[in-house]
């Protein structure tokens, strides 16, 4: 007997009993449906997160201080000075960053105040759509400038443009010198409510002096782990050897610790799924072990006739085979079908994978092939005559 | 007596016993039997008078205690599983007395079934099986299921299916007790006309009636075999 003959009969013998197979695939089904589901809006998140790290560059590390004693902060020559002590250094920024009301006219708006340097745009790559970024010189005559964000320029300006108007920030007046392009949110928040100015007049609109935050730009990749020990050699030096003062951040450990997260988190839903899938395998089985017994009269046919042991092995097992192929198809169907609706209805990236749909397909044949195993078996193994002398 | 050679079913010296909680019941006991090609012989006996259990040990679906059994001149008694469904697909037809089709395929698939554990080609397969179901004159039913034929037909639908993988015997077994008297006996002519076509039947009855139109006649009694009449030679003359 050849397979797809067998193939045939199995499906026959599922097709004649419509409701009680669909009874039988829906844990197979439900099963396969959460794993497609799941996984793909867990992909899409991670996806979306890892896309919006990587946008800060992956070549970005952050320090941040904690300070020591009464020193909380770093001054910003400090800071700046760090670029020509270590190696490797392409930009370095240093920022204070105060959420405050920012007026113009009778509009009134919060948004992130950011004291910071001429580096800061080409660092977290921000564009200026009109006019110019904040320079060194700013910062040297404590300019009071403002380079705005797109939202806090349509907020506060309307249509008009921002560009030679003055603001107030918390009552001191400064001018806005350019707009810059919008960018989108981040996990961080918006990146576009914002406004930006010379470190050394926020110092002074603070009242607070140095920075507790430095953003630095490697210049290559390889130069990360380098870049990382000099800047913690500068710092242990400045701080007098307290480590715990000062911590420095590297994007790609943020982007590592996040796969790990994302791949104990696709474990917990394998797990869950197999969970789920063992428990449809158990139901297959049971309704193959009930059809044995419905059908031994039938065994006993065939095995009068000539079916071998084989034969009937490979029926019962072809028939709990396609049933639960057919449920891992269906949940395929189903899982795709789901996403893309919640995708939808709650604006969620989704990303599917060829890999968990083959997967999961292959398994839920695979637990029709393990729980068909057992009553396949026992249909083989009937005596012909005890067979066919059944009720 | 022909030479056992020739003889297609030669069983002699058969026992069978079953244990039943500690009493051994003897269902055969030192049976000899000798079937010739182009026999037509019934077996007749009681129930309870082992006819059952000598029905499965010559259709070798049951294994002896004791004893040769030579089908087609081979020695089946003691051969495995897989080995007796082999020769079971490709030595015997059997017709048994529910018909025993399977009532989700069709008339030509039930027929067809046989053919595909002997694994024949679909068209060939296919071909077969018309020519058997044309022999019993059901060509017109090819694609209807059981439950869609009468009780006659579908006994006739099972001897095609009998027929089928062309087997040297044809083993019946009450094939007219679940039939009423009429279609019985057409079921019987079909018999005996494919005995007249050259094939070897064992029948297997408790009806007196239905055994007189078999050529040679055998009781069973408690396990015992013993030839009506003395002989087939002396039944063909008296009947």
């Amino acid at each position: 007997m050849n397979f797809l003959q067998a193939v045939k009969m199995a499906l026959k013998s599922i097709l004649s009993n419509k409701l009680r197979s669909l009874l039988t695939m829906l844990g197979i089904i439900i099963g396969v449906t959460a794993v497609i589901a799941l996984v793909a809006l867990g992909q899409g998140a991670t996806k979306s997160v890892t896309a919006n790290l990587e946008s800060l560059g992956t070549n970005l590390l952050t320090v941040n201080i904690v300070g020591r004693g009464s020193t909380s902060t770093l001054k910003i020559t400090d800071a700046v000075a760090f670029a020509d002590k270590v190696k490797g250094i392409q930009y370095i920024a240093p920022t204070s960053t105060q959420s405050t009301s920012v007026k113009y006219g009778t509009t009134t708006k919060t948004v992130s105040v950011i004291g910071t340097n001429a580096d800061y745009a080409p660092l977290r790559d921000y564009k200026v759509a009109s006019g110019r970024f904040l320079a060194q010189i700013d910062l040297d005559v404590y300019q009071k400038v403002a380079v705005i964000g797109a939202t806090t320029a349509t907020d506060l300006f309307g249509f008009a443009d921002p560009l030679g108007e003055y603001i107030l920030i918390q009552g001191t007046r400064y001018k806005v010198v350019g707009v810059l392009e919008a960018k989108g949110s981040s996990t961080t928040g918006s990146n576009d409510e914002v406004v930006m100015i010379p470190q050394t007049s926020a110092e002074r609109l603070f009242k607070s002096i140095g920075v507790r935050t430095i953003y630095v730009q490697v210049a290559t990749t390889d130069q990360i782990d380098s870049v990382v020990a000099g800047l913690e050699t500068e710092l242990s030096a400045h701080f007098r050897g307290n480590t715990d003062s000062y911590r420095v951040f590297n994007q790609s450990d943020a982007l590592s610790t996040l796969s790990s997260v994302t791949s104990t988190l696709t474990l917990a839903l394998a797990g869950i799924a197999g969970i789920s899938l063992l428990v449809g395998g158990i139901g297959i089985m049971n309704i193959m072990l009930v059809s044995v017994t419905e059908r031994t009269r039938e065994i006993g046919i065939r095995k009068a006739i000539g079916a071998k042991r084989r034969d009937i092995l490979i029926q019962f097992l072809i028939e709990s085979m396609v049933l639960s192929g057919l449920g891992g198809l269906l949940g395929i169907g189903i899982g795709i079908g789901a996403a893309q609706g919640a995708s939808s209805a709650f604006k969620m990236d989704i990303a599917f994978s060829l890999n968990v749909i083959i997967i999961a397909f292959v398994f839920s044949v695979a637990i029709g092939v393990l729980f068909g195993m057992f009553p396949a078996n026992k249909a083989a193994k009937l005596k012909p005559i005890d067979a066919l002398r059944f009720e | 007596m022909k030479a056992a050679s020739e003889s297609l079913i030669r069983i002699s010296k058969l026992s069978k016993t079953y244990k039943m909680g500690g009493e051994t019941l003897k269902a055969l006991d030192d049976v000899t039997l000798t079937v010739d090609q182009g026999d037509f012989i019934a077996i007749i006996g009681p129930s309870g008078s082992g006819k059952s259990t000598l029905m499965n040990v010559i259709g070798c679906l049951d294994a002896p205690s004791s004893g040769e059994y030579w089908l087609d001149g081979e020695e089946v008694s003691r051969l495995r599983e897989n080995k007796l469904a082999e020769i079971r697909n490709r030595k015997i037809g059997f017709i048994f007395q529910g018909f025993n089709l399977l009532s989700r395929l069709s008339a030509i698939e039930n027929v067809e079934l046989p053919l595909i554990y002997r694994g024949v080609p679909a068209k060939q397969r296919r071909e077969q099986a018309v020519e058997a179901l044309t022999k019993v004159g059901l060509e017109e039913r090819i694609h209807h299921r059981p439950s869609e034929l009468s009780g006659g037909q579908q006994q006739r639908v099972a001897i095609a299916r009998a027929l089928a993988g062309n087997p040297p015997i044809l083993l019946a077994d009450e094939p007219t007790g679940a039939l009423d008297t009429k279609t019985g006996k057409e079921v019987m002519g079909y018999m005996k006309e494919l005995n007249a076509l050259g094939h070897t039947i064992v029948l297997i009855t408790h009806d007196p009636v239905i055994s007189q139109q078999a050529k040679r006649v055998v009781r069973i009694m408690d396990g015992k075999l013993n030839e009506e009449g003395g002989g087939r030679n002396e039944l063909l003359t008296s009947g």
